[in-house]
């Protein structure tokens, strides 16, 4: 055994957490630097799971493209596919059936359901309560079921084309989602009661990791960070796209900036999402779920298309460049985990290190999305 | 000091709370699937890697147009075919046969885009799962010989 090093007083040492530590959920390295218990400067490092998407969106046709956007975000994978569709619909001039878009809003919910609830097990295992990740596991593995009783896949989906869908839901589908609502509702009650409730929980969050409106805009934080900052904006309501702006929900919207604010905005959420899942329900038109005029090799006109679509985790915007070929000339994702991360650097200047963990969950930060 | 009691009043009934949803859970039924020994039934759209379908005669329903390895974005697939000459009504007819059906499933991100592609109906899904394997070259479907193991 080596002897212990003795620090000077105000002599700082450098603390790696990660690239494989628990607390980050994926390979991400922060480089802290630390007096005593306390963090002098912190430096999020990224780059370990880079995968180049961006780049190979440019050397292959926009439907080989599709299985990728499912792997930045392996949690909520279909909103960022039904981004990409988007774009490309918009720029091609497809129309696409109402019954299609329908069947998007509802999987795409029930994928933000599944995201957040993942999240929020994970986020008490972190502060050292186990029980409720089991019981958020136990709700996601029903809508994963549902999920792959219709894409075919329970994670990594590519269930959009370009002017509809993959394949049409079934009786059994819809069935199971209306089974779902009112036990998802019992489920959020008691969530509620046994972590919302806690004291140990209240007064481990309230206070930590105070994020300013202002910081949010400095650095483009999205989604729930935002909106636990007091910013009200979803793209859902902002800028609405799809079939989004014939459902009535509301945007919750905290203004204590802390981590219990954006706690509590995620959880309200969810209670939004079942609404849009049981008035898309009730809405959903017969029909086809394909367009019918849709070219068989997709070549976008020579231009620059943008889309924002709102994800589990943010606004996910996706920009392609055309030059009329039939693969983009430029493609570039702009990710919301990106822009939030990078607030962790400048908000956890002077924090200890265990409330700079309990702030970084409180982000919801999912590392292959933010390196792509 | 009022706001002190109460408190510890509040906390401790939250706690107590907590710990009554956390009882009634202990009593639930199970819900974990025993997986190796227990399987659960894959649904129907499960989306496997491809196999090839047969015809009546046993044959694989493929022409070899090469659709599927146009259409595959990770370039796993690979095939070949060659040109068989046939007599029919006393013609000699020159007919393209599939000679070779490669598949990487290394590379497979089970997309669909290949059995979409398809315009003859000759691939589709398959319900396999139980892939694991420590050998690279397990992953290395010869699709051919699969299916002429199936007829038999």
């Amino acid at each position: 055994m080596s002897a212990p090093i003795q620090l000077q007083p105000g002599e700082t040492f450098i603390l790696n957490v990660g690239p494989q530590h628990p607390a980050t959920h994926g390979v991400l390295r922060v480089k802290m630097e630390m007096d005593g218990e306390y963090i002098v400067k912190a430096e999020t490092v990224l780059g370990y799971v880079h995968r180049m998407h961006e780049k190979m969106g440019e050397n292959r046709t926009y439907a080989q493209y599709l299985p990728n956007l499912s792997r930045l975000d392996y949690l909520g994978a279909l909103g960022y596919t039904h981004g990409h569709v988007l774009v490309i619909e918009r720029a091609a001039g497809i129309e696409v059936p109402e019954r299609a878009e329908y069947i998007r809003a509802i999987t795409v919910e029930l994928n933000r359901l599944a995201s957040h609830l993942f999240w929020f097990g994970c986020y008490v295992m972190d502060l050292g309560g186990f029980s409720p990740l089991m019981y958020a596991l136990e709700d996601r593995e029903y809508i994963l079921d549902m999920l792959e009783a219709v894409t075919g896949a329970r994670l990594t989906y590519c269930y959009y084309r370009f002017g509809g869908l993959y394949n049409d839901v079934d009786d059994d589908f819809i069935e199971a989602a209306k089974r779902f609502i009112p036990r998802m509702r019992k489920s959020l009650k008691k969530y509620a009661a046994l972590v919302t409730g806690n004291i140990i929980f209240q007064k481990r969050l309230e206070g930590i990791g105070p994020i300013s409106a202002e910081m949010c805009r400095k650095y483009g934080a999205t989604g729930a960070v935002a909106r636990g900052s007091g910013i009200n904006f979803d793209v859902r309501k902002n800028e609405p796209y799809s079939v989004y702006p014939e459902f009535d929900f509301d945007i919750p919207v905290y203004h204590e900036c802390d981590s219990m604010a954006r706690f509590k905005v995620r959880m309200d959420e969810m209670e939004q999402s079942l609404r849009i899942i049981e008035q898309g329900l009730a809405k959903l038109p017969g029909g086809p779920i394909m367009a019918e005029k849709k070219p068989k090799n997709i070549k976008l006109p020579v231009g620059d298309f943008y889309q924002a679509v709102e994800t589990a985790r943010g606004s996910f915007g996706i920009r392609i460049v055309s030059d009329g070929d039939k693969n983009a000339y430029r493609l570039k994702l702009r990710s919301p985990t990106y822009s939030n991360m990078h607030l962790f650097d400048e908000a956890c200047e002077g924090m200890m290190i265990m409330d700079a963990l309990a702030f970084m969950g409180s982000l919801d930060l999912v590392i292959p999305e933010i390196d792509r | 000091m009022g706001g002190y009691f109460s408190d510890i009043f509040n906390g401790s009934k939250s706690l107590l709370i907590g710990m009554g949803i956390t009882f009634r859970e202990f009593f639930k039924p199970v819900v974990t699937v025993q997986y190796p020994y227990q399987t659960i039934k894959m649904s129907d759209r499960f989306r496997g890697h491809i196999e090839l379908i047969a015809d009546e005669e046993g044959k694989p329903k493929c022409v070899a147009c090469g659709m599927c390895e146009r259409a595959c974005p990770s370039g796993c697939i690979s095939l070949n075919s060659i040109s068989v000459e046939t007599e029919v009504d006393g013609k000699v007819k020159k007919k393209k046969v599939l000679s070779k059906y490669d598949l990487d499933f290394t590379k497979c991100s089970l997309c669909g885009q290949c059995v979409e592609n398809c315009n003859f109906g000759a691939i589709e899904f398959s319900k396999e799962y139980n892939l694991a394997s420590s050998n690279k070259e397990d992953f290395h479907f010869n699709l051919l010989k699969r299916l002429e193991e199936r007829n038999v």
